[in-house]
């Protein structure tokens, strides 16, 4: 803890903070790809502190707000079932799906479980092993070694009623995306940290050069956040474009051999559907074919989809860093966290649910 | 009631036989409930008005106005570090009568027990409840037993409710906060709820950490005696944790409230627990906590008060009532940025208390 007090200190901060509003000579779009970078900003107050010329917007970083709508479904679909007990992150609960979200299915009757890791849900299926234990497995690369390990130990264990159902993402496909769109402004980066702890930097390297943007790797501290966007201030400021880390306590450039290692004994790339973005090309992981045996959307038929319901949601140009929640007409109006319209509003690290939590009350009337 | 006709839970009652989990017996009204009660409840919460073991109390009436308050407790798992659901639960009813400016007196405690539960661990909690009773000088006095199939109830839920007689002249509560007014914290938050958290067995999770679950009684009393009037609101955090007091008060009193996240007294491990787990201490419950709403200029003297007693050792005064926007609960960061509380919107731990 005195460790991660010196990336809490005020004062510390503070002088970060002056630098970057010495630094800055114009206006610059930084977005922040990860949404509990976006949830500590704001929580912190630091968007209120920065310079008004530097904009930062918010990315696609938040593994359940990027889970597609018919995984969802899968989901709900499975947690109904009678032999299943469906094990998932409390975040997934409150997602709507195209009819209705995990919660409706526990109050009806599915065994829905809230676990803070994969291996709870093996050892769930180690206990329980009369009935099909299902896991979802949604992440970026942060998660997924857990998942891969998740899987090695039910092998292990010879656990045949523990299956996972995937929809792990990849995030620099969704940069690569985002960069290509017509709606684009970001000018520089803060990369996911926790993200680079597992795969390293390298795969930012040619974002950086092929696109001309600086990217930082940014932790999630007060102090960790402000030096982030020193880096990309500075970088835009001298006319650099290279990834750069300001979490080096945490990332090193070749990231986590093992955890990679076990990532990919497990699981292949794939192309992946993002919810409210559609499909990217090579951008998650599936399960490898000899793990088929705990790839619940081989077990188990998956029901028909017809596609997402039409709503007035606007996550997908929120996750793009295109429109901030505010500008949502429903935005805490038909849209708040008891009435969620898409999944941005109810995650942990969702940019709607950060604005709703942070800055707009749901009493009477709006933030300052 | 289809329990009572159910002979498959019934046991011989013999000496040398008695068993050593609650049977359906044990809640039939008949010879094993009597024992149940005399070897166990009145044993540890004899007192004249329940030895009369009627269906009722009959208690002295107070001079004055009586508050009555009842809770019902369902935490799991039963024991926690800290405690365990009896003390919780007489607790528990004991701050709600002292938050309303009572001194407690009498409580009645209701039991709702799954078969096959161990009557060594029921005979823990009833003697936690009496010690918990005896400490804040109540008697329990009327008690209820019902046990119901395996599969039926998880293990045990208790309802305590109790009986005080106010102490204090003036109305009190969440309608009755005034601007300027400083709000006090009696000591660190979170601690209940990560501590119950950490026992989850399907959670993973372990920790140092330990229930705050106390009674009040001393300390709202200390207080209400030395400032009196001055105090305009008293509430312990209970479910939905600072958050959802602060949002509740602002809102029945039309007013906005300010905090200092720095002054906000947080252990490092609850902290810790909560960065893990994705938690905002300010949301997670306490069970011996105490929030104080009081006119600035006594604010001093009433955080030397809660200091004064070891359960406010850590006490601090933590934000304003003040100007803006009526209902909206607010909070300065160290940094000097500045966000909002909102209400909590769903339980984050369910079964907490």
């Amino acid at each position: 803890m005195k460790e991660l007090a010196r990336f809490r200190d005020p004062a510390v901060a503070q002088r970060v903070l002056r630098e970057i509003h010495e630094t800055l000579s114009k206006p610059r779009v930084i977005m922040e790809i990860c949404g509990g970078q976006t949830h500590a900003l704001l929580r912190h107050g630091i968007d209120q502190l920065l310079p008004a010329g530097l904009e930062l917007v918010h990315g696609p970083g938040c593994p359940v707000c990027v889970t597609p709508v018919e995984i969802i479904d899968q989901a709900i679909a499975l947690a109904a079932r009678p032999q299943v007990v469906f094990t998932t992150f409390g975040d997934m609960m409150r997602v709507p799906g195209s009819g209705k979200d995990l919660l409706t299915v526990k109050s009806e009757g599915g065994d829905v479980r809230i676990v803070y890791s994969p291996l709870d849900a093996v050892a769930i299926a180690r206990s329980n092993r009369d009935r099909k234990v299902v896991f979802l497995a949604i992440g970026f690369e942060t998660t997924a070694p857990n998942t891969a390990l998740a899987v090695a130990q039910a092998h292990r264990e010879r656990l045949d009623n523990f299956s996972l159902l995937v929809s792990h993402m990849l995030v620099p496909p969704a940069m690569r995306a985002l960069l290509q769109s017509p709606l684009n402004r970001v000018q520089a980066f803060l990369a996911a940290g926790h993200v680079c702890a597992v795969t390293g930097w390298q795969p930012y390297e040619r974002i950086a050069e092929e696109f001309g943007v600086p990217i930082v790797v940014t932790g999630f501290e007060t102090v960790d956040l402000l030096r982030g966007i020193l880096g990309a201030v500075r970088q835009l400021e001298t006319g650099e474009a290279r990834v750069e880390n300001a979490y080096e306590r945490i990332v090193k450039k070749e990231g986590n051999p093992a955890a990679l290692q076990q990532i990919h004994r497990v699981f292949e790339v794939c192309d992946r559907s993002w919810r409210g973005i559609g499909v990217l090309p090579e951008s998650g992981w599936r399960l490898r074919p000899e793990w088929a045996a705990f790839d619940a959307d081989k077990l188990f038929p998956a029901p028909g989809f017809a596609g997402p319901a039409v709503t007035e949601c606007i996550s997908g140009l929120i996750l793009q860093g295109a429109k901030k929640p505010p500008q949502c007409p429903a935005f805490a109006v038909r849209c708040t966290p008891q009435t969620p319209l898409g999944a941005t509003m109810v995650s942990g690290e969702g940019a709607c649910a950060a604005y709703y939590r942070y800055r707009k009350s749901s009493g009477d009337g709006h933030g300052r | 009631m289809d329990d009572e006709l159910d002979a498959s839970g019934w046991r011989c009652a013999l000496p040398g036989a008695a068993p050593r989990t609650v049977q359906m017996g044990h809640g039939s009204g008949g010879r094993m409930m009597s024992e149940l009660i005399s070897t166990l409840f009145q044993r540890h919460f004899s007192n004249p008005f329940l030895d009369a073991l009627d269906d009722g109390a009959t208690l002295p009436a107070p001079a004055g106005r009586l508050v009555y308050s009842t809770d019902s407790y369902v935490v799991d798992p039963l024991f926690f570090p800290g405690g365990n659901i009896g003390d919780l639960a007489v607790n528990g009813t004991i701050n709600d009568l002292c938050m309303c400016g009572a001194t407690p007196l009498y409580l009645s405690a209701g039991f709702i027990i799954e078969e096959g539960f161990p009557l060594d661990e029921l005979e823990q909690i009833v003697h936690s409840m009496a010690e918990a009773a005896r400490g804040a000088n109540t008697l329990i006095v009327s008690g209820d037993t019902k046990v119901v199939d395996k599969g039926k109830a998880d293990r045990l839920f208790i309802n305590t409710s109790g009986i005080g007689v106010l102490s204090i002249q003036h109305a009190m509560g969440s309608h009755h906060l005034r601007r300027g007014d400083a709000i006090l914290l009696s000591g660190p938050i979170g601690d209940h709820g990560m501590a119950v958290l950490s026992q989850r067995q399907d959670l993973g999770f372990s920790s140092t950490l330990r229930s705050d679950t106390a009674a009040l009684h001393e300390m709202s009393a200390a207080l209400l005696r030395a400032c009196g009037e001055a105090v305009h609101a008293l509430r312990d955090p209970t479910r939905g944790g600072l958050a959802a007091v602060l949002n509740e008060f602002a809102r029945a009193s039309h007013v906005a409230i300010e905090l200092q996240e720095a002054a906000i007294p947080v252990r490092p491990q609850v902290a810790a627990a909560c960065d893990v787990l994705g938690l905002d201490p300010l949301y997670i419950a306490n069970e011996g906590k105490m929030v104080v709403v009081v006119a600035a200029e006594r604010a001093q003297a009433a955080l030397d008060v809660l200091r004064g007693d070891p359960l406010g050792a850590a006490a601090e005064r933590i934000g304003e009532v003040c100007a803006g926007n009526p209902g909206q609960v607010s909070m300065h960061t160290p940094l000097g940025g500045w966000r909002i509380i909102d209400q909590p919107y769903s339980d984050p731990l369910p079964r907490i208390c």
